[in-house]
């Protein structure tokens, strides 16, 4: 059980507190919880939260967590939800230093949680909602078995990368009242809605103004939007699980326990998309307030060891921590020496682009614009510089069949950056919506796979369409491409089957 | 107080261990020797329970690293994708090393098997120490110094003290820095078991049969250990005469001959007599032979060694017969007539690979 914080970690955490204020950061009221090291693997195996539902693959994270704390592998230092109030833990044998560094830390995260725009519309009484969850699949489970339960659990997760992680933000689909009232209009008018002409002042300027082609075409728009509504769905649909929930035949408790994955799902999206950005930001600010703040001198070592291991970039791997941090500390650089904008952007001359400085002293500014305004994608895509790129030795590797061995292939800027983009883009995940919910005029779902050049893992998604089938319950297919030709996966309950064709 | 998330690692085991439970005959008859060097840990491939998902196949895909390189350097071999998990090679099937201590196996095992726990006889009980070395202490010899912590203490001294000087950066570490390795003691205490394995090595015992002995005594092995704390194995080898041998020799070693098991029996007889006292060991003899004898005497021999001797002084005799196509199995047939009904010895045919797994059954099945 989470121990109340000890008079001395308090007293820190005041201080702190103070620090992170005084360097302005805005944050929700922060909570710490002192757990001993098996409730926090325990915590972290539930993704954060002190209750979830029950499934074995938190088991499953438990096991290598507790393995790996017990071989003295890998330790836990920080772990922070987006809630208000901002829940962190402290892991009870941390020494003192450790403590304040994660302290420091969780403040930039929960300043992130808090000022973020992808994070505006997650749940902030997460922890609550998923005792709810707990509590609700627990019923379930009581009732229908836990086989049953948690096969279908299975199903749901299977799918649970699919969703539209933009939807919160935008309307993608008109409201059933919408759809009514243009229904209505068009049977008035007789099935035709008429084609809507420009705005004329003086009549004979009409054939000028709206031509007959002009007026051709939007016919054409207009009856191609019709059928489209007669498409199910109308438009193809990025978020399958809101696709399954409204027309999968599921029972009650299966379409409850769909739609809870589906809304955890939505809530760890924002972290999915934010994890360079959002570690750099509280890695940063952990270095900051302990280098210029916090630290007493008999701490420098044991922080320094803490940080290092924080930032290592061992064995050429990619440490967002690393990433987000000097990236945010180039941005602070650049705005401070105003190496951006035109004059800047346009000179060519490297020593002078080295040695620009017009002292503007704005980078604090930007970054914390950086932190409201940007994601992951949207954050490497403005502010990855050559001159960073090289510094940084990034690389791009690749698998060659020849040799079977990975091999580092390109360290060009553009090479770098759009690799980096294209594992960042939909969380690395492939983009795969709903087509047709009624294909060949018998129920079928056809997914479709929108290819950017790599193909499906195929052993995995003719498992992920067994899945998928559980939860229709009509035969499900996907449309892909491999070897670049196009591909139809299908899975009809029994067994499955594949078809080189282009289109479905 | 215990964690709810006990219940979904239990839930986890569960389904490792049906994916173990279901392989597990595969391991039996597949021989595989586990690799037991070091401290007993095996290392068991295991389908990895992976939720599957629309992905992208991870070859085609690459990445960006961090790091010094040029364009051609190889950074990783194979299937380990650098910086990232393993995958497997083969689609379909992840495969996960999943570290099993040979407890863990045995209790596998048991569970499989429904193998139930032995009551030892628990007479006499001999305390063993152990020691390893696990902590750190501020003092002791020179010669368990902890360089590393020792130079840390130093390193912090100095520098709250102020005595540190970046551009000189010497420490020296006074007394107080110091820190040495130390160690603990445990105790166990330990009720003892004897194992001894004889083999009939004759000529018509070949090197299938000889596998067939050395997988399942290699389960035995496993089994009885996690019963018991502290268990020895000896090992005999028998043609026309029988010796006792060391582990390497007796899985290794092709005689050839005739065959007199009451030799065997004799050397078995020794070995107890000479090393083991009865009333203070749990003795568990095990012998494997095609069950050709050499004579209709000689058995008789064997069944009074049995019924004088090593029954009385053992908690189970067994008896394994392997299938060979030269033996008669004559043997398994005199047993069965002189010890119907004596239940400490008992006998089990192995006709082939499939076959280990009734046996081990046979013999652990009860319990003793």
């Amino acid at each position: 059980m989470p121990k109340p914080l000890t008079a001395r970690l308090s007293t820190l955490k005041d201080k702190i507190e103070g620090y992170a204020n005084e360097f302005g950061l805005d944050f929700f009221d922060q909570v710490f919880e002192v757990l001993s090291y098996d409730e926090i693997n325990m915590v972290a195996s539930y993704g954060g939260f002190p209750k979830r539902y029950p499934h074995w693959r938190f088991g499953m994270d438990y096991d290598r967590l507790s393995k790996g704390y017990e071989f003295g592998l890998s330790k836990i230092y920080e772990m922070v939800i987006n809630n208000d109030p901002c829940y962190a833990y402290l892991l009870e044998s941390n020494a003192e230093v450790d403590q304040k560094t994660v302290m420091a830390h969780v403040y930039g995260h929960n300043d992130f949680f808090k000022n973020n725009f992808s994070f505006e519309h997650t749940n902030r009484k997460m922890v609550d909602e998923m005792a709810n969850h707990a509590t609700r699949v627990r019923r379930f489970i009581d009732r229908f078995g836990l086989e049953k339960v948690e096969s279908f659990i299975d199903c749901c997760l299977s799918v649970e990368n699919l969703i539209d992680q933009h939807s919160p933000f935008i309307k993608r689909r008109s409201s059933p009242m919408e759809k009514e009232s243009r229904e209505a209009e068009r049977e008035k008018t007789g099935g035709r809605s008429e084609v809507p002409r420009l705005k004329v002042e003086r009549s004979y300027m009409d054939g000028y103004i709206n031509p007959d082609n002009f007026l051709d075409s939007q016919r054409e728009r207009i009856e191609k939007e019709q059928d489209q509504e007669r498409c199910f769905p109308e438009q193809p649909e990025r978020d399958v699980l809101l696709f399954l929930l409204d027309h999968a035949p599921l029972e009650r408790w299966e379409r409850d326990v769909l739609s809870l994955v589906r809304e955890e799902a939505y809530y760890f999206a924002p972290q999915g998309q934010t994890k360079i950005l959002n570690e750099g930001w509280a890695s940063y600010w952990h270095s900051k307030i302990m280098t210029e703040r916090a630290v007493e001198d008999h701490d420098i070592i044991d922080y320094a060891t803490a940080h290092a291991g924080v930032v290592s970039t061992a064995g050429g791997q990619l440490n967002p921590y690393k990433l987000g941090i000097e990236l945010l500390r180039d941005i602070e650089e650049r705005w401070n020496k105003g190496c951006f904008g035109k004059e800047f952007d346009e000179c060519d001359d490297m020593t002078a682009r080295r040695c620009w400085d017009q002292g503007l002293g704005l980078g604090r500014e930007k970054i914390f614009e950086v932190r409201r305004l940007y994601n992951d994608v949207t954050f490497i895509d403005t502010f990855l510089t050559p001159e960073f790129c090289v510094d940084q030795k990034f690389f791009v590797y690749e698998f060659k069949e020849k040799g079977n061995r990975w091999e580092i292939v390109d360290k060009q800027f553009k090479a770098v950056k759009n690799k980096l983009l294209s594992m960042l883009t939909n969380f690395g995940q492939p983009i795969i919506e709903v087509v047709d919910g009624n294909y060949k005029n018998r129920g079928e779902l056809l997914l479709s796979h929108r290819h950017e050049g790599v193909d499906l893992k195929r052993d995995y998604a003719l498992d992920t369409l067994q899945n998928l089938c559980m939860i229709w319950r009509r035969p499900v297919h996907i449309h892909t491409r491999s070897d670049d030709k196009g591909l139809l996966l299908s899975f009809d309950g029994e067994e499955h089957s594949e078809k080189h064709v282009e289109e479905p | 107080m215990s964690l709810t998330i006990k219940q979904d690692h239990r839930r986890f085991k569960q389904i490792v261990r049906g994916k173990i439970k279901k392989n597990l005959r595969k391991y039996i008859s597949h021989g595989e020797m586990l690799g037991r060097k070091g401290k007993d840990i095996v290392t068991i491939p295991l389908p990895q329970i992976d939720i599957p998902r629309f992905k992208f196949g991870p070859k085609s895909q690459g990445g960006v690293g961090q790091g010094d390189g040029e364009v051609g350097d190889v950074i990783g071999h194979g299937d380990e994708q650098p910086g990232e998990g393993q995958a497997g090679k083969d689609p379909g099937e992840h495969v996960l090393e999943v570290d099993v201590t040979l407890e863990e196996l045995a209790k596998i095992m048991g569970e499989e098997l429904e193998l139930p726990n032995i009551e030892p006889k628990g007479k006499k009980s001999i305390e063993s120490v152990k020691t390893r070395y696990s902590g750190i202490h501020t003092t002791g010899p020179e010669s368990l110094r902890h360089f590393r912590r020792t130079y840390k203490e130093a390193l912090k001294r100095s520098i709250a003290s102020g005595n540190y000087n970046p551009k000189n950066p010497i420490i020296i570490p006074i007394r107080e820095d110091k820190r040495y390795r130390s160690w603990k003691e445990t105790r166990l205490p330990e009720s003892n078991a004897l194992i001894i394995l004889m083999m009939d090595v004759s000529g018509s015992m070949g090197d299938e049969q000889k596998e067939l002995v050395r997988i399942e005594s290699f389960w035995i092995d496993t089994w009885l250990r996690s019963q018991y704390k502290g268990i020895e194995t000896r090992y005999i080898i028998h043609d026309a005469v029988a010796r006792e041998v060391d582990r390497e020799t007796f899985f290794h070693t092709r005689e050839s001959g005739g065959t007199m098991i009451s030799s065997a029996y004799k050397v078995c007889k020794e070995i107890i007599e000479a090393d083991y006292d009865p009333s203070s060991w749990n003795i568990y003899p095990f012998h494997f032979s095609d069950g050709d004898n050499w004579s209709s005497d000689d058995s008789r021999m064997c069944t009074e060694l049995l019924r004088e001797y090593l029954l009385p002084w053992s908690n189970l005799f067994c008896y394994g017969q392997v299938e060979s196509p030269y033996g008669s199995g004559q043997f398994l047939k005199d047993l069965k007539e002189s010890f119907s009904g004596e239940e400490k010895l008992v006998w089990s045919e192995i006709p082939d690979r499939e076959g280990i797994y009734q046996s081990i059954k046979d013999f652990l099945g009860k319990g003793k």
